[in-house]
C-alpha cells in the first residue's frame, strides 16, 4: 500500500489553536501518513524553542466556555460571561485566561502543546517555517527550533501537490 | 483473553490515548495482542478507526462504568 500525505498550513498563533495542527499531525503520523506542516505568519509561534508565550485570548470570541477549572461543581459548570469591554480594561485578562486554560487542559488530561509537538517531531513530522514571515517580522532562526527547515510557498507547493489531504488552519 | 503487553491510558484524552497505543504496538511483534484501558469515551470510535486504518485487528472493546477496555492483535 502506497503511504498517504498530509500536508498542514498552520497560521494560528494563539494557544487553543495550536493544538489542531499537532493533533492532526501526530494522529495521522500515527496512522501512517507522511506529514509535513508548513507555518506561516503567526503559527511561526508555534515553532518557538519557547512556548510559553502562547495565550488565549477570550476577548471577542463568543464560542469560547469561560469556566473556572476549581471550585465546587455548581461553579464550575457556571459559565462566566464577562463583557468584552471589561475584559479589555482589566490588565492582564489574557494571562489570567491562559492560566485557567492550562490548568484545564492538564484536569482533563489533553496534553499539551510542547508535548503534541515532541511527539510530532519524533514521528518523523516535517516541520517548515515560511521565510517571507521569519524576514516580515524581523525573527531570528535562532528563536525557533533547530529541526526546521525554511522556504516559501513553491517549497510547500513540492509537497503539497503530491498528498491525501491538504489543510489550512 | 490473553494478551501480551497493557497500556494504561485511563485519565489521558484524544489524541493521547491512539498515540501511546500505536508506540506500544511497535514493541510488539506481529500475532502479539495488546491490552488498552481508557477513559476517553472518544476512544471507542478512534479505537476501530485506528485499526482499519492500519490493519491491525480490534479483537475486543468493552465498557464498564466509564472505562474502556480494548484488545488488539498487531498486524
Amino acid at each position: 500500500m502506497e503511504t498517504k500525505r498530509m500536508a498542514l498550513i498552520a497560521t494560528k498563533g494563539t494557544l487553543d489553536w495550536a493544538y489542531p495542527p499537532f493533533i492532526l499531525a501526530s494522529t495521522a503520523a500515527a496512522l501512517g501518513y507522511e506529514v509535513q506542516i508548513f507555518f506561516t505568519f503567526y503559527g511561526l509561534q508555534l515553532l518557538k524553542k519557547d512556548l510559553s508565550d502562547l495565550k488565549v485570548s477570550p476577548l471577542g470570541n463568543p464560542g469560547m466556555p469561560m469556566k473556572l477549572p476549581f471550585g465546587p461543581k455548581w461553579l464550575k459548570s457556571m459559565n462566566l460571561n464577562i463583557p468584552n469591554s471589561v475584559q479589555s480594561l482589566v490588565p492582564g485578562f489574557e494571562s489570567i485566561a491562559t492560566s485557567l486554560m492550562k490548568r484545564t487542559i492538564a484536569n482533563t488530561g489533553v496534553a499539551s502543546i510542547q508535548d503534541l509537538r515532541s511527539l510530532c517531531m519524533e514521528a518523523d513530522v516535517k516541520m517548515i517555517a515560511c521565510q517571507m514571515t521569519v524576514s516580515l517580522f524581523n525573527m531570528e532562526h535562532s528563536d525557533f527550533l533547530d529541526d526546521i527547515e525554511y522556504g516559501g510557498a513553491a517549497t510547500f507547493f513540492e509537497f503539497a501537490g503530491d498528498t491525501d489531504i491538504c489543510l489550512f488552519i | 483473553m490473553n494478551f501480551d503487553k497493557e497500556l494504561d491510558a485511563r485519565g489521558l484524552n484524544c489524541p493521547l490515548p491512539i498515540l501511546r497505543t500505536k508506540k506500544s504496538l511497535g514493541e510488539l511483534t506481529s500475532g502479539q495482542v495488546l491490552k488498552v484501558s481508557s477513559t476517553d469515551p472518544g476512544s471507542v470510535k478512534d479505537m476501530q478507526a485506528f485499526a482499519k486504518q492500519t490493519g491491525n485487528e480490534l479483537v475486543a472493546s468493552s465498557e464498564n462504568r466509564g472505562e474502556y477496555v480494548f484488545l488488539l492483535r498487531k498486524h
